[in-house]
Parts: structure tokens; C-alpha cells; sequence
């Protein structure tokens, strides 16, 4: 079990770094304390490098490379601030920006400035053509999905995939801008392979799919984030020992997740673990002496 | 999947005798008995990549893809509905809803050639007389534009040019190399191919060994003809080195490049030299899984190529010991369904695969991660007969043709404003009015405003070119480039403008979507091009969000569709072809 | 097993094992998360074996189902044993430096030959001996199994039996070799390390064991009773016999989850005194003279717990509990002190240390470190020590690790207790669905899209013999007693065998045709096979 680690010397920014081989040029920047923004990876995923948020540039490689994909390499020198990387993290932000809906996303935003990403400046002549108008889905009471607010970062396809759940209950259809993360012939949720293990609300990063609490609460204008905790505990439902993060609002439970990094889960829990908490607050507790 | 959800819709019985016909009785999971089933992972690995086939079987069953025959699909392969439907969805050749109508679809091209050549009053036409029509993209006939391509529902598909005789102007040419036997040989028939020469090229091979194949093919110069030019021997000997996995090599006969039908036309005409040819790299190699991924508006080349597989077959050309070679080879034919991105090589493994066709990132390359993640040499169907060529007249004679850096003969497609179009094979180095000159010169009376230089994904070149030796050297020092051979001249009599929408449009209904550069990136460009048409010009401003989006297509883009999305439009706008989106240091 | 209680592999190891023997567990539904890890073991190229007598979820991912009569396990892995053997394939070496017993187990498995285990399993014989060349030549093998081993009259044979195959082969003891029961629930490892069982202090120690038990009467500072106690299966017993006249159940509803449970209910009925402390009003406290009200253990308190893969976790409040409701050491502590005890008021993380100071096996476990390494995995001895991903490497070191060679044991096949006969000529066999949770008190707090409620699911050809169709209502009968139930026809359950969940005692009183038939040494009653008929409800459909 001794993995003898060899490491890879780089130059990023002109800063020399050192990591393990394999670790990707995103991880290599962290550990050289640069933030550098990304939608469609996820620890816990496998990289899809679909975003182009995370470009880099780096000597060598005509087009920019997918930082979180590409694996560092000896004598790499990377720039993660020159002006073709600037202009490429603003021109994904601005397209985004100019067809989907980002309110629920305050990370972009705050890319969105910090790159001077402009999505108004394509409202032009009746265009842009955008991917909104759909009504959110809500065909049960665990969770929604409102794809106008989906970037098609194909995380939630990876979670319910191979990638974690293996239900494979949904997918991307369509091509180009007409894609669409969708059931097969868009099927109604409950009609599909869905298992409910919400794995897919663990990942999304624009809120595209959420816990129906936290639906119904943002339609009271009631979600507080900043009146929030998280808990960490493990689920009860069964041996395996999951970790859970109960986020709760006014001493309520409004919502599951897991950590990414934990050996046990992944980020990763099934339908109990994720949804099967309401028994701890029924609306008249069963045993109130 | 293992624990996949199907619902209640069943299929019926033409869809399940389709699915089942094409699938052979390849079926994932095995009940054989009632206390023992076989599965499990692996054979559903094994078994997907007959998820594209099932799916043509479906659709030319019905004339769509059901619900219930989507789910006969997706028991037999234990393919997931939702991914699936995913891919079906992915092609243009595929439909998930019923149609309207019964009977055939005639697709009609609305590219660059077929435009300018009135596709639109044929499909005004079609429509009138009652057609199912569909508005295509390239349907690589540009020499008959504008194309037709008419999808069988129960019956074969087909191309009603089909039935005209062959055109080859060069037919007799004695510098002819790779269009030798085009309209000499008998297309169906193995026995004249020999005749004719071939499967002398696979004896060399045979007798020099693997190594020394690819030897001669790195000292010959080859470079690909698919429009990257990366050098064919280091490719082979990549693959060649690799052991212990299995290996491939695959022809890329998705030939959709607007502009583009050099490929079909020697797989009509001469479809055993791409077996042998394809048999070759396979030794040279160490491959012994051979493919042929060839698009799916290509009839006639399919069934050519899959006679000529099957007589190559029962002569054992393919098999246990192919040609003698002793060394197991045989090949797979595919179809592709309408999708321009498969044309990209690892976009065309995904969708060979059985995924929706998306390309992955390079590295890792093709030569040790290509099709199923197993090294693989994947060429254009030109650049595989050139190595036959290579064998039969050695790397020294083979160089004496073409330029130093370009060695060899070049097939190029002429369509467009153009006298004489089709396929015309000549020496690198021959001049663009030389060329130009053996097709017959222009057509039309306006002037020479523009040649369209390796289609929708090249570029631009104005007049002032003509003098411009066709080599890889030459079209790069002048920013343009031979790509896949397209030559398509334009007259002052059209509106350029006209042209780029479509060709933006083109790129737009193309990019599979994948990485938001070109996703949107595409969308925004064709809309700044409607914007031109509608208002006659492009502020400066407007014109500054053109060189944005362009910059961020070529330099974040996953793949080469998003790398050259802008390409014919930049160099246009250079040019100063569109009158009102001049810049300002410009000479017009 | 191998002389600790707990499964020896890291959930992580199964990612990276050869070949899976997934036995008597629908983990894909059970245990989804570990079966996560399960699914990565297969993308990476592991081969499974499912060994079930239904084609459940996870059976369906398996290379190969073989689906086995129900309760003929014993019979299946002597004849993989007998296999392994004639073929050449067992690890002689480490048999012989690391087992004893061998040539006897040799002489006992001789008769279960490949041909017999087809005619008691019913799986083909070719199967079987492809699974045990399979198993036998792999590099890293691991057997996984939960309660369709442990529930049956002779569950603690099965899990021997399964035992025999590893020592057979050296698949233990190694990273990806390994034996691997799932717990049911989130403490039942924990609670067999904290001691709750009847012959043993916390941390596995013999209460026999005169050092372990002067250790804890110096620590408890009382004498403590030297002779072990009873399992619960006994206690209902001893309740028949009249000696047990008073129970203080806590978080347990033995009046729902008992099989046979119409006589379990009639025994707690009928004691001196019942004192039942849970979070729910279950039918169990139903039945108390007192009810403690308790607060949930994994929301509204402080606390560890143990998983499967012997990882000590913390479990912390997150809501405060509601009403009057009070923490378990709460409530534990308040009755000793009206008993006359005055334990104080210890935090979670004081009782732990005291816990650590008494048992090995958590000594290095401090709070801090289980907060700060997201748990860690006993063995831990010391402050220092990692944690162990897997047991008994001590089987491949040159001395043993001073220990004794770890015996094989010798099992019989004896088959289900309850035979099939003309009056009940049908298998019932019990497990869970994915949503829900044993008697569904607090599954049952949440509706869901993939809820079918408890069924019993039957095989085409039986139904159609009965003249059933599928969501038809039907009488299952046993010799215990009779429900009404749905039918669910599927074409994956084997003609002559029926299944259902146990989730809707409200619905479907299912355990009052269950088998009570136990184990005598783990007193685990066998859920696992009764014998039943099923008829046809005619007239009007009644409420069930």
C-alpha cells in the first residue's frame, strides 16, 4: 500500500512548484495559492473539462489547456493570468451570463466581475437566443429542476452515472445549443430510472436542481443562508457509516449533503440518507410527553 | 445497465426483427437457466458500441425511434433509455418523435455549393410536389449540387445521383497514382481489383515486414489528408510500439467537411483499395481490428465497401491469416447518422463507441487512448491509399512527386463557380489556377471574388492568390490551408454575405455542444452574421464581439470544430467580401 | 471471525479487488453507499459472482447469478471448497502456516461434490465450479454478505462456512482480499463493540476473562456479574418460561421485528413490568407500563458510532430534540441515579474517554482525532497508530503474530428448518427495499416516488398457476398464521420462491407468518425461509 511518490517540478506565473505526479494543473495552482474558478469539475467527479472556465496557458500548446484535466507535467511553465486566458474565463462567463439563468449562483458572479464578463452586450435585434422560458419540473416532493438555470456542466450526469450512482436516469439529448440534460423522451422523473438518491442536487453548481425545501423556501423568500448550519453526523439508516451534512435554518433540517472528500461516501448518499430526515421534524412530534 | 429501468412501452414486431437483424444475437445478458444469468460489466462494455447500428435499425424500421423500440434496444445492449435517447438525439438522421407523414425523407444540402447552385427552389420544389423534406447540411455530392440524399423508411436509403453515370474528367490520365482505377476497375467485384493491380502493394508489405512498411511510410513523407497533415509513420509506429492491449486501426470515411466528397467518390469507384489499404496499416501496425466509420448519407459507398469486405472475407484477404500476412485482420463497417463532429477522431471513437458523438481532450493521443481507450491509427481514407502507392513504387520514387516538404499527389474537390467539378488528383505544388484551368475554369458571369480553401472550416483566399502553389508550405505562409482539398470559387455574382450566414449557420446546427465556447460561441457568431444580413453592416463595436467570440472559439474550444468555427468568416471579413464589416486598417 | 468481531476489509478495497463473491446481500438497496464502491470495483474489471436465490438489484450488475434454493449456503460453499481442493487450487502454503484443521475439513467437504451442490442448491454445476476456479485463482478476492447468510436457523454455519473458503485460499488478511458482512443499521458494529452483548465487555473482552473483569470492576468501581447473559432470542424465551418478568427496551420494536411476532407480542404483553425508551410511540412502547421518551441519536445528540468497516465516527445535534424528549445517557443516567447510583452528568466525549481507557481496541482513538480524521478504523491501540484498514495481516507474518493458526470449521448442510409440503408449497423469503427501513418507524416519515409498499413478489409461472395477476390482493398463509398482501408478478424471482419487504407492519403484518426458528449460537431468528401457500381473495377487496 506504500505508493513511493515521485514529484513534477513546474513553473506557474513564474513561481516554481512542486507536486505528485498526476496531480492536475488546478491542484498544482491551489497548492500555489491560486484561485482558479471552475464549474464542471468536482472533487468528487471525474473531470469533464466541458466548462473552459479553468483554461490555463501554457508554452507549448496552441490552444489553452483544460487546467483541471491536464495533468501537470515536468518543466510545464503555465500562466493562469495572461490575456488569453483573461479573455477566454470573460467570454465563457459573458455566454453563460447572456443565455442562462445565474441567480442562484453568486460564485459566478463574482467570476463575472472579476473577469469583466458583459453578457447585456449581446442583446441585440431580438437575440440573443437563450436557454430559458421552460417552468421549473416539479413532479415530486423531493426535488425540483429548473433547467433555465442549468449550464450543462454534465456534473449531475456524472453523479447519476458512472461516476457514483449508476442509475443513469438522465443525460444529456439534443446537440449544440439545443442540448438538454433530460430522462429519455423527457419522462417524468418518477416514470424514470430515478432512484432518488439526489446525488445529482450534490453537485449542481447554479441550483438547477434542488431539494424541494429549499425550492419552496426561496418561493416564500424565506432562504437565509446566512441564518444557516451545517452538522456533520452520520446517517442512521444503515451499517455503512455515511457522513451527512444537515443544514438547518430556524433548528429545522432543510436540507442533506455529504463531503466530497470523505473515503466513505464520496459526497455521495442515497435516497434515506438524503431525504429521509423529515421524522426528525414531523409537523406534530409523534412522542411529545 | 444492470438495474436499468424500462418502461411499459414494448416495441413491435418490425422494430424488434430490425433491432434483432442488425444485432446478430449479440445480446448482454444470458438466462441459461432459470438459476443461472450471465452479465455483469464487461459484456456490457463489450456490447455497446452496437448501440449506433440498433438505432439505424430503428429508424429505418418506423421512420423513428420509439419509446418501445427504444427499450428493445436498450434491453438487449443494457444500455441505460436516458443515455440512449441521448444518443439518438445527437443525429440528424435520427428522429424520437413521430413523424407526421409517412414514407422517405429527402434530405436536401442548403451548404455553400448547393446554395449558390438554387437548393432553395428544390426544396421549394420538393415541398410543392409533396416531399417529406429536410434542409441538410454538406451532403458531400457537391459536384451534383445541389445534393440530394433520400432516407428509406422499410427500403434502402439513396442518392438519386446515384443513377447517372460516372464523371472523371482525368479518366486515362497516366500520372494518375490514387485515382488510377477510378472507371477502369469494376467497383463490385474483387476479381477485377486484382486485375488491376490490387493487393500487390499488401504482398510487398507482407514481404518486407511490419516495420519496414512503416520505415518506408515515415521516409516517404506521408502526412495525413484529413486536413491536420500529422505525419502517417509516426502515427503507424506509435501504434506499432504499443503491446499487450488490443489495437485498431480505423478508416475515417465521415467525410462532411462542406465542400468535401473526395473520399466517397474512390470508395464508389475504387472500394477494395481502401480494404487492402486498411489491411496494410493493420500489419504495419500490429492491429487486428480494423474500422470503417463512413457517414451515413453515403449509400452507395456502404454497400460497395461492405461487398468488397465480404468478397475480401470469403478469399481470405480478411480473416485468421488476412492476405497471407500471417496475422489475424478483419474490418467493421459503420455508419455514422449525421453528425459533422464525427468527423473529429475522437468525437468519431465516442460515437463508434455507442456514446453521443463528443470529443475528448487530447492528450492522451489516439495512438495509446483511441477507440475503446486502446492504442489506435486512425486515417483518412486518401492518406491510407498513398501508403499503398508508398509499397508499390518505394518512399524515393513516391517523393519525386509533389515539393520537398510536400510530397505526392493531392485529391482535391472542385465545386462551386466552377465549369468542370469533381475530384482531380494532382501534384503538390500545382498552382490554384491550374487547378482551376483543368476544371474548366469558372462558370457564371461575374469575376473572381473568392476561393473557399478547405471548406467551412478553412478559409477564404481573394484573386490575388491564384498564383499559389498547392502545398502545405504555401497555403500555411499565406494563412489559408488545403484541409480536406476543397477548392470552391465564388464570382462577384454572389452575396457573400449570404454565404457566411449559412456557413456560421452550419457551424451553429454542428457543434455537439459539449464545451461552452463553441456551444454558445457559435450560436453568438451566426447571430452577428443575421444581424449583417438584416441591417447590411456591423458597428465597430459589433465587429469587436466577432473578434472576441472568434479568440475564445479557437483558444478554449475542447475540439478542432470550435479551433476553425471562425475561420472562414475572419478571413472573409479580411478580405473585405462583406461590404459594411470592413475594418478600419483594412485595404477596402 | 478469526477471533474479532467485525468484517476485515475497508470499504475502499472492494474497488480494487479481482474477483466479488456477493453472497445473501442486495446491497445495491441496503447498502447503496458501499455498493458505490462495489460499482468501482467492476468498472475496474472486477468479475462478480452473486450467489442469491432471488436476481435482486445487485445480482442484475453480477457477471454471473446463481441462484441457489434458499437456506443450501452451507452446501454451496462446502462444494466451492471441495472444488478449490480436487482441483489443485487452495493456498497450501498458507494453509499450512496459518490454519489448522485442514485435513479434516478436507474429508468433510469430500462428499459435496459439484453434482450434489446442483441438486441441494439447484445451481448448475458448471457454474459452481467456475466461481470457485474463479475465486480460488484470483489475486484479491472478497466474499461480501449480509442477512441472507445471518438469518437463518444456522446463519453462524454460514458465515463459518464462508470463512473456510478464505482460509482456504488466503483470501484474508491481505489489502483487497477479505471477508465483508454489512451491518444493518448504523451501530450495530457499535454495539457490539460498547459491550451489548451477552458474554462480552466493550472492546471484545471475555467477561470470563478474570484480568478484563477486574479491570472493569476497578474502573466501575463494582463487582460485576461473571456470568454472561442472554441474546434477545433467548430472553423471549425466558419470558415463556416465566423467569424473565421485566424488560427495559431501548430503540428496539421486537413488537413489530420479531418473527412470529403475533407470540413475541403476546410475551411482552404479558410481563410484570415493560419499560420501552425510544423516539417513537412504536408498538412495541405501545404495550410499556412506561414510556422514556429519547431524543435521535444521529440529529439531536452527541456521540460515535461504528461502521461496518470498523470506522468510529462521530455523530453530533444538529436540532435540539423536541418536547421532553432527553439523550439516551440521559435517561440511562437519571434511572441509576432514582436507583441509588450518582454517575454524575458525563459529556459524550468523557464517556468516551472512559470507554478508551478500558478497551484496546479505541485507545488511540481520542475526539479530536475522530473529529479531525473523519473517523478511524479499530484496531487504533495507540495515539500514534493509523487506524487499520483491514484485519488480520497477523495471518501472513512469520510468528503469527503469536497467536494460534486460525481453524477451519466443519458445517453441515441441514436446509431450512421449515419444509415445503403440499399444504404450504411455496418459499418466503424476506429483505428491504431501497426507501425504506426495517419497520418503516422512520422511513415511514417520508413519501416517495419509488415507494411500492410491502408485496409479495412471485414468479409468472406461479402466479399463473394460482390464477393471480399482478396488484392482485391475496392470502399468504403459513403455519403460523395468515396475511393479506398485493402481488407483485416478477419474472426475476424463481418459480417456487416468493419475496417481500417487512417495511409496513401498519399494512402488512408480515412477521406474524414468519419463521421463529434461530440460531443457537447468534439468536438470529430465520427471516429467510418459511414455507406458505397463497390463495386467491375472492369477493371484495378488503383494507389491509
Amino acid at each position: 500500500m506504500t505508493i513511493l511518490e515521485t514529484k513534477v517540478a513546474l513553473r506557474i506565473n513564474g513561481e516554481a512548484v512542486e507536486v505528485p505526479a498526476g496531480t492536475s494543473i488546478h491542484k498544482a495552482c491551489e497548492s500555489a495559492g491560486i484561485d482558479t474558478p471552475t464549474l464542471c469539475w468536482a472533487e468528487n467527479l471525474t473531470p469533464v473539462n466541458v466548462c473552459r472556465v479553468c483554461v490555463v496557458e501554457v508554452e507549448g500548446s496552441r490552444a489553452l489547456v483544460p487546467s483541471c484535466a491536464r495533468p501537470a507535467e515536468e518543466g510545464m511553465v503555465v500562466e493562469t493570468d495572461s490575456e488569453r486566458v483573461r479573455h477566454s474565463r470573460k467570454m465563457v462567463l459573458e455566454f453563460l451570463g447572456s443565455g442562462v439563468n445565474l441567480e442562484q449562483a453568486p460564485e459566478l458572479h463574482e467570476w463575472m466581475q472579476r473577469y469583466g464578463a458583459e453578457p447585456e452586450r449581446y442583446d441585440q435585434y431580438e437575440m440573443p437566443a437563450v436557454r430559458m422560458g421552460d417552468a421549473p419540473k416539479i413532479q415530486d416532493n423531493l426535488f425540483i429542476r429548473d433547467y433555465d438555470q442549468c449550464v450543462l456542466c454534465y456534473k449531475c450526469v456524472s453523479a447519476c452515472g458512472d461516476d457514483a450512482q449508476h442509475s443513469f436516469a438522465i443525460a444529456v439529448s439534443g446537440r449544440g445549443f439545443g442540448a438538454r440534460i433530460s430522462t429519455e423522451y423527457d419522462t417524468p422523473l418518477p416514470d424514470s430510472a430515478c432512484v432518488y438518491c439526489g446525488n445529482c442536487i450534490g453537485v449542481c453548481p447554479t441550483g438547477a436542481i434542488q431539494f424541494k425545501t429549499e425550492f419552496d423556501l426561496r418561493a416564500a423568500d424565506d432562504w437565509r443562508p446566512d441564518d444557516q448550519d451545517v452538522t456533520r453526523t452520520i446517517c442512521s439508516y444503515c451499517g455503512v457509516g455515511c457522513n451527512l451534512e444537515l443544514h438547518t435554518q430556524d433548528e429545522k433540517i432543510i436540507k442533506v449533503t455529504s463531503p466530497s472528500d470523505h473515503s466513505v461516501t464520496n459526497g455521495h448518499l442515497c435516497i434515506k440518507g438524503r431525504f429521509g430526515w423529515q421524522y426528525v421534524q414531523p409537523d406534530e412530534p409523534p412522542l411529545n410527553a | 445497465m444492470a438495474d436499468l429501468y424500462i418502461s411499459e412501452d414494448t416495441a413491435d414486431a418490425a422494430e424488434i426483427a430490425a433491432v434483432d437483424a442488425a444485432l446478430g444475437g449479440r445480446f448482454v445478458v444470458l438466462h441459461e437457466s432459470e438459476r443461472l444469468v450471465r452479465a455483469g460489466t464487461a459484456k456490457r462494455h463489450g456490447h455497446r458500441h452496437l448501440l449506433l447500428p440498433a438505432l439505424h435499425a430503428l429508424q429505418n424500421a418506423k421512420g423513428w425511434i420509439s419509446p418501445g423500440g427504444l427499450n428493445h434496444v436498450c434491453e438487449a445492449l443494457q444500455v441505460p433509455p436516458a443515455e440512449a435517447y441521448g444518443v439518438a438525439t445527437f443525429y440528424e438522421m435520427f428522429r424520437v418523435e413521430e413523424p407526421g407523414h409517412a414514407g422517405d425523407v429527402t434530405h436536401v444540402c442548403v451548404d455553400a455549393a448547393c446554395q449558390i447552385a438554387g437548393s432553395a427552389e428544390k426544396i421549394a420544389e420538393l415541398k410543392a410536389s409533396g416531399g417529406n423534406v429536410h434542409e441538410s447540411p454538406c451532403l458531400g455530392q457537391c459536384e451534383k449540387a445541389p445534393a440530394i440524399f433520400v432516407q428509406g423508411v422499410a427500403g434502402p436509403d439513396s442518392v438519386p445521383a446515384d443513377s447517372e453515370p460516372l464523371q472523371f474528367h482525368q479518366q486515362g490520365d497516366s500520372s494518375l497514382r490514387l485515382l488510377k482505377r477510378i472507371g477502369v476497375v469494376d467497383a463490385t467485384s474483387l476479381d477485377s481489383y486484382r486485375e488491376q493491380g490490387g493487393y500487390e502493394a499488401m504482398e510487398a508489405a507482407v514481404a518486407m515486414g511490419a516495420e519496414a512498411v512503416c520505415t518506408a511510410v515515415a521516409d516517404s513523407g506521408l502526412s495525413g489528408r484529413g486536413g491536420a497533415a500529422f505525419p502517417t509513420g509516426i502515427k503507424w509506429r506509435a501504434v506499432a510500439a504499443e503491446q499487450g492491449r488490443p489495437k485498431h486501426v480505423v478508416a475515417n470515411c465521415d467525410e462532411s467537411e462542406p465542400g468535401t466528397f473526395k473520399d466517397r467518390f474512390v470508395m464508389e469507384n475504387d472500394p477494395f483499395s481502401l480494404i487492402e489499404a486498411l489491411t496494410v496499416a493493420g500489419f504495419a501496425t500490429g492491429a487486428e481490428n480494423g474500422w470503417i466509420y463512413i457517414r451515413g448519407e453515403y449509400p452507395l459507398a456502404t454497400a460497395r465497401l461492405e461487398n468488397a469486405i465480404a468478397q475480401c472475407r470469403e478469399a481470405g484477404l480478411l480473416g485468421g491469416n488476412a492476405a497471407g500476412s500471417g496475422h489475424p485482420f478483419d474490418i467493421e463497417l459503420r455508419r455514422g447518422a449525421g453528425a459533422y463532429i464525427c468527423g473529429e477522431e475522437t468525437a468519431l471513437f465516442a460515437s463508434l463507441e455507442g456514446f453521443r458523438g463528443e470529443p475528448r481532450s487530447k492528450p492522451p493521443f489516439p495512438t495509446t487512448h483511441g477507440l475503446f481507450q486502446e492504442p489506435t491509427a486512425i486515417n483518412n481514407p486518401e492518406t491510407l491509399l498513398n501508403a499503398l502507392d508508398i509499397l508499390l513504387i518505394g518512399a524515393e520514387e513516391y517523393r519525386s512527386r509533389g515539393t520537398e516538404r510536400s510530397p505526392g499527389t493531392k485529391l482535391l474537390c472542385l465545386s462551386g463557380q466552377i465549369a468542370k467539378p469533381g475530384v482531380y488528383e494532382v501534384e503538390f505544388g500545382t498552382t490554384l489556377d491550374q487547378v482551376i484551368d483543368l476544371a474548366g475554369g469558372l462558370t457564371g458571369n461575374g469575376e473572381l471574388a473568392a476561393i473557399l480553401m478547405g471548406g467551412a472550416a478553412g478559409s477564404f483566399v481573394g484573386p490575388d492568390a491564384l498564383d499559389m502553389p498547392l502545398t502545405l508550405e504555401d497555403t500555411r505562409e499565406r494563412e489559408t490551408t488545403l484541409g480536406s482539398g476543397v477548392i470552391m470559387p465564388f464570382t462577384t455574382e454572389i452575396d457573400m454575405v449570404d454565404v457566411l450566414v449559412r456557413i456560421s449557420a452550419f457551424f451553429r446546427n454542428e457543434s455537439c455542444g459539449q464545451c461552452v465556447p463553441c456551444r454558445v460561441g457559435t450560436v453568438r457568431q451566426n447571430e452577428t452574421m443575421v444581424q449583417l444580413q438584416r441591417t447590411g453592416s456591423l458597428t465597430s463595436e459589433r465587429l469587436a464581439l466577432v473578434d472576441d467570440i472568434a479568440q475564445v472559439m479557437v483558444d478554449a474550444s475542447i475540439c478542432g470544430l470550435g479551433h476553425t468555427a471562425a475561420s472562414a468568416i475572419n478571413s472573409a471579413i479580411a478580405l473585405g467580401l462583406v461590404p459594411g464589416a470592413a475594418r478600419g486598417s483594412g485595404e477596402s | 471471525m478469526f477471533g474479532a468481531g467485525g468484517g476485515t476489509s475497508s470499504y475502499t478495497e472492494v474497488e480494487e479487488t479481482d474477483v466479488i463473491l456477493l453472497w445473501g446481500s442486495n446491497a445495491r438497496e441496503a447498502h447503496p453507499i458501499y455498493f458505490h464502491h462495489v460499482l468501482k470495483g467492476l468498472d475496474n474489471g472486477a468479475t462478480m459472482y452473486a450467489v442469491d436465490p432471488r436476481r435482486t438489484s445487485s445480482a442484475k450488475f453480477a457477471d454471473v447469478w446463481l441462484g441457489l434454493n434458499v437456506g443450501t449456503d452451507v452446501a454451496m460453499a462446502n462444494a466451492l471448497g471441495r472444488e478449490i481442493i480436487a482441483a489443485g487450487l487452495e493456498n497450501r502454503e498458507f494453509i499450512a502456516h496459518s490454519s489448522q484443521g485442514f485435513e479434516a475439513y478436507k474429508a468433510h467437504v469430500e462428499p459435496y461434490t459439484l453434482d450434489y451442490a446442483e441438486q441441494i442448491t439447484g445451481v448448475p454445476a458448471e457454474a459452481i465450479r467456475e466461481m470457485a476456479h474463479a475465486y480460488a485463482t484470483a489475486e484479491t478476492a472478497q466474499i461480501l454478505w449480509t442477512l441472507g447468510i445471518t438469518e437463518h436457523h444456522n446463519g453462524v454455519d454460514n458465515v463459518k462456512s464462508l470463512c473456510n473458503l478464505a482460509l482456504l485460499t488466503g483470501h484474508v488478511g491481505r489489502w483487497g482480499s477479505g471477508l465483508v458482512p454489512l451491518r444493518g443499521q448504523n451501530n450495530v458494529q457499535g454495539g457490539g463493540d460498547m459491550g451489548a452483548l451477552p458474554n462480552k465487555f466493550p472492546g471484545f473482552q471475555d467477561i470470563g476473562d478474570p484480568e478484563a473483569h477486574a479491570k472493569f470492576e476497578a474502573v466501575y468501581g463494582m463487582e460485576i456479574n461473571p456470568n454472561p447473559g442472554i441474546h434477545l432470542t433467548l430472553m423471549f424465551e425466558a419470558m415463556d418460561e416465566g423467569k424473565i418478568k421485566g424488560a427495559y427496551i431501548i430503540g428496539e420494536n421486537p413488537a413489530d421485528s420479531e418473527a412470529d411476532v403475533d407470540h413475541a407480542r403476546k410475551l411482552l404483553s404479558g410481563l410484570d413490568i415493560l419499560v420501552v425508551q425510544d423516539i417513537f410511540m412504536t408498538r412495541t412502547a405501545e404495550l410499556a407500563d412506561v414510556v422514556l421518551p429519547s431524543s435521535v441519536g444521529w440529529a439531536e445528540c452527541d456521540g460515535t458510532v461504528t461502521s461496518s468497516e470498523r470506522r468510529v465516527q462521530r455523530v453530533r445535534a444538529a436540532v435540539p430534540a423536541p418536547g421532553e424528549c432527553r439523550h439516551d445517557h440521559d435517561i440511562i443516567g437519571e434511572l441509576a441515579r432514582r436507583l441509588g447510583v450518582d454517575w454524575g452528568n458525563p459529556t459524550p466525549e468523557e464517556l468516551w474517554d472512559e470507554l478508551r481507557g478500558l478497551s484496546p481496541l479505541h485507545q488511540g482513538m481520542s475526539w479530536d482525532r475522530l473529529e479531525a480524521e473523519g473517523g478511524l478504523q479499530w484496531p487504533c491501540p495507540t495515539i500514534d497508530h493509523p487506524g487499520s484498514p483491514f484485519l488480520h495481516g497477523w495471518l501472513w507474518e512469520d510468528d503469527l503474530g503469536g497467536r494460534d493458526p486460525s481453524p477451519f470449521s466443519v458445517t453441515e448442510h441441514e436446509g431450512p428448518k421449515e419444509q415445503l409440503t403440499a399444504e404450504f408449497p411455496l418459499r418466503l423469503t424476506t429483505g428491504r427495499a431501497l426507501d425504506s427501513y426495517n419497520t418503516g418507524v422512520q422511513s415511514g416519515g417520508f413519501e416517495n416516488p419509488i415507494r411500492y409498499g410491502d408485496a409479495l413478489d412471485i414468479n409468472p409461472v406461479d402466479a399463473a398457476e394460482l390464477n393471480i395477476e399482478n396488484g392482485e390482493r391475496v392470502l399468504v398463509t403459513s403455519p403460523r398464521g395468515s396475511v393479506e398482501m398485493d402481488v407483485r408478478v416478477q419474472p426475476d424471482i424463481p418459480i417456487g420462491l416468493t419475496f417481500t419487504t417487512f417495511h409496513f407492519p401498519d399494512l402488512v403484518d408480515i412477521n406474524l407468518i414468519t419463521n421463529d426458528e434461530w440460531d443457537r449460537d447468534s439468536g438470529t431468528a430465520e427471516f429467510k425461509a418459511a414455507s406458505i401457500r397463497v390463495e386467491k381473495l375472492l369477493g371484495p377487496r378488503s383494507e389491509g
